[in-house]
């Protein structure tokens, strides 16, 4: 069976494919996107191109933000969502790490959004027994219905950032301004008027596979980029192991394949949004 | 051509494969299993997924008598995968019943059986027999041909006794005229694993062992070559069953005052002094999940009902125990379990339900308990120890013939403390100092007769107790109930109109019109009838509800409270 063209909302959308210090000067590299090969690379002019690794080769367009290098298969509109805090001059903007998973992307996005599994799988970092509880927070499709947007989120961390120093409620928001990608905040332990960002830019390398990119906008003055770097490769790696042992892999977006909780309103409303906007890859479409 | 399909039992793990506390990863026709003894040496056979977010449980953590997922700490009681916490909502009991899928499980001949789809009756294929089970030996090819290179593999014109589906009983060449039988489980459509048991007989047990390793392996690689030479079959599909529409959309739940479960009474024993045990059990299988606090309704041969305390740990799930005071001045509901029903006897219980749910997010639990309140109390320090969480437990009682449960009691460690024969000041002076200091994220729990239990939330209160972390149970309401008004109730979500005249209960007028709604005490003190207040105000009668809860006017119990203004709009 061949599969099934994809959907507009992912066709016509940019995608990451690379961070951009990783984009090889006037040689080229690889990857895979929608399980298709891609090719791309940075010309003696300094201009970065991209193209689909077929014969013969065909141009694609290409965008660079966020620190990662964006293309699409389809007619993408001219900019990316906006993370507007990443050009705010006294943050620290990182490149995290590109990172293989299989898992399919929404997966890992549902994983992005959960702060019940904390004590769990990031025990004494992100969260510890005995302090479970998720509490109510509110989830909202705004911007038009193009973003998921959960607010009020607290929960307890032991230590929240490389800068915390002891346990405190942590504040968080998160969109979901893309089916694959979504941006955190959360409330810095060194600035209480502004929050930390970060997000997750997933590349579906194929339906039950993924390239996680991951970036930091800062306001730790503090640690340096390695720090950084190795802090949120913990966490992720944390993680890991525990989405490639899901299964399915692919995200059901039935209602009755899982069963939810409150603490999961985000993941309900994320599941709902995707089927809203007819996503088909990397996911497993509510039966007719 | 062997239908693999068709129901039958197969070999899924060796007992060996489930050492002490260890999850095992198996598969049979496709459908991952998680397998897990607990700690009461039953053998679990689940479906190798959280049904929660699809995790597979044989990542998750054996405690022995719960199995705890990896990633968000749902626990999962032996025998029944009932979910009985979810960390997330400390708070809450899980009111839905949420249970992962299980299958069948028998262990026969050092090897755990099991079957997906329907299921026959479990039939010893070898019975009366005991043979030594041989190493598996797992094998990339289907496993009808695997079956088949078996059957090759048999000395020339020796018998074979099928054992179907997948099975059967030969003398492998090679083998010394050693007879063994084979079950080739079948994993997967192209994936098998031999498993054989071997007649027992004479010679160095190692060489023979030996020599089946060496036949066996090298019937493997010749398998396992012809599979590389022929096209790979379709892997088969798991089957991922969908949730129940219930547990997709959220709802509670309604049990309603009904006796769903026949126990047989199994035991009684005198536990003290005017306290009598029974040990209440399943007819066939295992009973419902319960959770810590849970208590079920007993309905009596003389008709009465009423309710009592689980005492059991988690994942016991054969039997309930509960504990009765014998109480000669009450209606009669003690003295007919006590005097009446004996051992063998039939009784209708309810489902279990938690209006008294343990939270295990507390950095201390504090259980306080007077005489024969004990019990709930009882069922949460099992709870709390398994888990290794930091707990007292206080039982408070007129001398040690009074206590009930000395030995289980015992073997819950140091959290335990027993005051005995203490008079009124002795008790008020112990408990101010047990309750003095609230401290961080502690929690206290407290069951006992009511003149204790008020004493306790005063004190409690005194010290700077928060409210939401002081939970209680009463035995029953003790207030005279005041059923001289008349009012009329609005049902917002059924839109409908009723009065409710003097002499009658909101839940009576309820039941009238055809309204089912969940009760169990229906005197104001076990909660189970709890019901939004949309609008106007509720006469509260009940001992259930928190001071604050009983000022929002948000909430009542419509078995005994009434109304203040002529109307109240429900949330019904």
């Amino acid at each position: 069976m061949p599969p099934a063209p994809l959907a507009p909302a992912l066709l016509d959308q940019w995608h990451p494919i690379s961070a951009l210090e990783a984009v090889p000067q006037r040689r080229s590299a690889g990857t895979l996107l929608f399980g298709e090969r891609v090719g791309y690379g940075r010309g003696p002019d300094g201009g970065v191109a991209v193209w689909r690794q077929a014969a013969p080769e065909v141009p694609l367009p290409a965008l660079e933000r966020y620190g990662y290098l964006w293309t699409s298969f389809g007619r993408p509109p001219d900019d990316l969502f906006a993370v507007p805090e990443y050009a705010e001059p006294d943050r620290v903007n990182v490149c995290a790490g590109s990172i293989g998973v299989n898992v399919s992307a929404p997966r890992a996005i549902e994983n992005f959004l959960d702060m019940g599994h904390f004590p769990y799988v990031h025990t004494d970092i992100l969260g510890a027994e005995p302090h479970t509880e998720v509490k109510d927070y509110d989830v909202a499709i705004s911007n038009d219905g193009n973003e998921v947007l959960a607010t009020r989120c607290r929960f307890w961390q032991p230590q929240a950032a490389l800068t915390a120093t002891e346990g405190l409620e942590v504040e968080y928001v998160y969109r979901v301004p893309h089916p694959y990608c979504s941006v955190l905040y959360k409330s810095s332990p060194t600035d209480v008027a502004r929050m930390d960002v970060i997000a997750i830019f997933c590349q579906p390398t194929g339906e039950e596979t993924v390239r996680a990119h991951l970036m930091l906008s800062m306001l730790d003055q503090e640690n340096s980029l390695p720090a950084l770097r190795r802090f949120q490769q913990m966490i992720f790696g944390q993680d890991r192991p525990i989405l490639e042992n899901q299964y399915p892999k692919r995200l059901p977006l039935d209602p009755r394949a899982e069963t939810p909780i409150r603490a999961d309103k985000s993941a309900i409303v994320y599941r709902r949004w995707l089927s809203t906007h007819g996503v088909n890859y990397g996911v497993i479409p509510q039966a007719a | 051509m062997t239908n693999l399909r068709a129901p039958a039992w197969h070999p899924v793990a060796s007992s060996e494969d489930l050492p002490f506390r260890h999850v095992f990863h198996g598969q049979l026709l496709g459908q991952e299993l998680a397998i897990w003894r607990a700690d009461d040496g039953n053998v679990n056979v689940w479906e190798n997924r959280c049904l929660h977010r699809g995790v597979r449980l044989s990542i998750g953590i054996n405690e022995g008598a719960e199995l705890k997922c990896q990633y968000h700490g749902w626990r999962y009681a032996n025998r029944s995968a009932g979910c009985t916490y979810i960390p997330a909502h400390p708070a809450d009991a899980p009111a839905r019943r949420i249970a992962n899928r299980t299958y069948p499980a028998v262990e026969r001949h050092g090897l755990v059986w099991s079957a997906v789809g329907e299921t026959p009756a479990f039939e010893d294929p070898l019975p009366d027999l005991d043979w030594l089970p041989l190493r598996p030996l797992p094998v990339d090819a289907p496993p009808e041909a695997v079956l088949g290179a078996l059957l090759d593999a048999r000395q020339a014109d020796t018998p074979v006794d099928a054992l179907p589906p997948l099975g059967a009983t030969l003398i492998l060449d090679g083998a010394e005229g050693r007879r063994a039988a084979f079950f080739v489980q079948p994993v997967d459509s192209a994936r098998s694993v031999i498993r054989g048991l071997l007649e027992p007989g004479a010679g160095d047990p190692l060489g023979v062992l030996q020599r089946f390793n060496r036949i066996l392996s090298a019937l493997r690689d010749r398998v396992e070559a012809a599979a590389l030479a022929a096209p790979a079959p379709v892997p088969m599909t798991p089957v991922y069953e969908p949730v129940s529409v219930e547990l997709a959309t959220m709802p509670d739940i309604t049990i309603g005052r009904r006796a769903t479960l026949r126990v047989a009474v199994a035991a009684k024993t005198d536990l003290a002094e005017g306290i009598v045990g029974f040990e209440l059990a399943a007819l066939a299988g295992h009973l419902p999940t319960f959770q810590p606090g849970a208590h079920i309704d007993v309905h009596l041969p003389n008709g009465l009902v009423r309710q009592y305390s689980i005492t059991n740990g988690p994942g016991e799930l054969l039997h309930y125990d509960i504990a009765v005071k014998r109480e000669p001045a009450s209606a009669g509901g003690s003295l007919a379990l006590c005097d009446t029903v004996r051992v063998g006897d039939v009784l209708a219980i309810s489902e279990p339900r938690n209006n008294f749910p343990l939270r295990r997010d507390a950095t201390h639990t504090l259980l306080l308990a007077g005489g024969i309140g004990i019990t709930p109390l009882l069922s949460m320090a099992k709870a709390l120890h398994r888990s290794g969480l930091s707990f007292g437990l206080h039982a408070f009682a007129r001398s040690p013939r009074h206590l009930p449960y000395n030995e289980p009691l015992a073997a819950l460690g140091e959290g335990v403390a027993t005051h005995f024969g203490l008079d009124p000041a002795g008790t008020e002076r112990l408990l101010a100092e047990l309750l003095q200091s609230p401290g961080f994220a502690r929690h206290l729990y407290v069951c006992g007769p009511a003149p204790m239990l008020e004493l306790t939330r005063r004190l409690a209160e005194a010290a700077g107790w928060p409210e939401e972390a002081v939970h209680f149970e009463y035995f029953r309401n003790d207030r005279v109930i005041e059923k001289g008004t008349s009012f009329t109730i609005e049902l917002a979500r059924s839109a409908l109109t009723l009065g409710v005249p003097a002499g009658k209960s909101i839940l009576e007028v309820l039941r009238d019109n055809g309204i089912e709604a969940p009760s169990s005490c229906e005197q104001g003190a076990c909660g189970t009838c709890l019901t939004t207040v949309l609008d106007g105000i509720p006469d509260h009668q009940d001992v259930y509800l928190h001071g604050s809860e009983r000022q929002s006017n948000r909430c009542m119990l419509t078995c005994v409270s009434r109304a203040r203004t002529p109307r109240l709009v429900l949330d019904i």
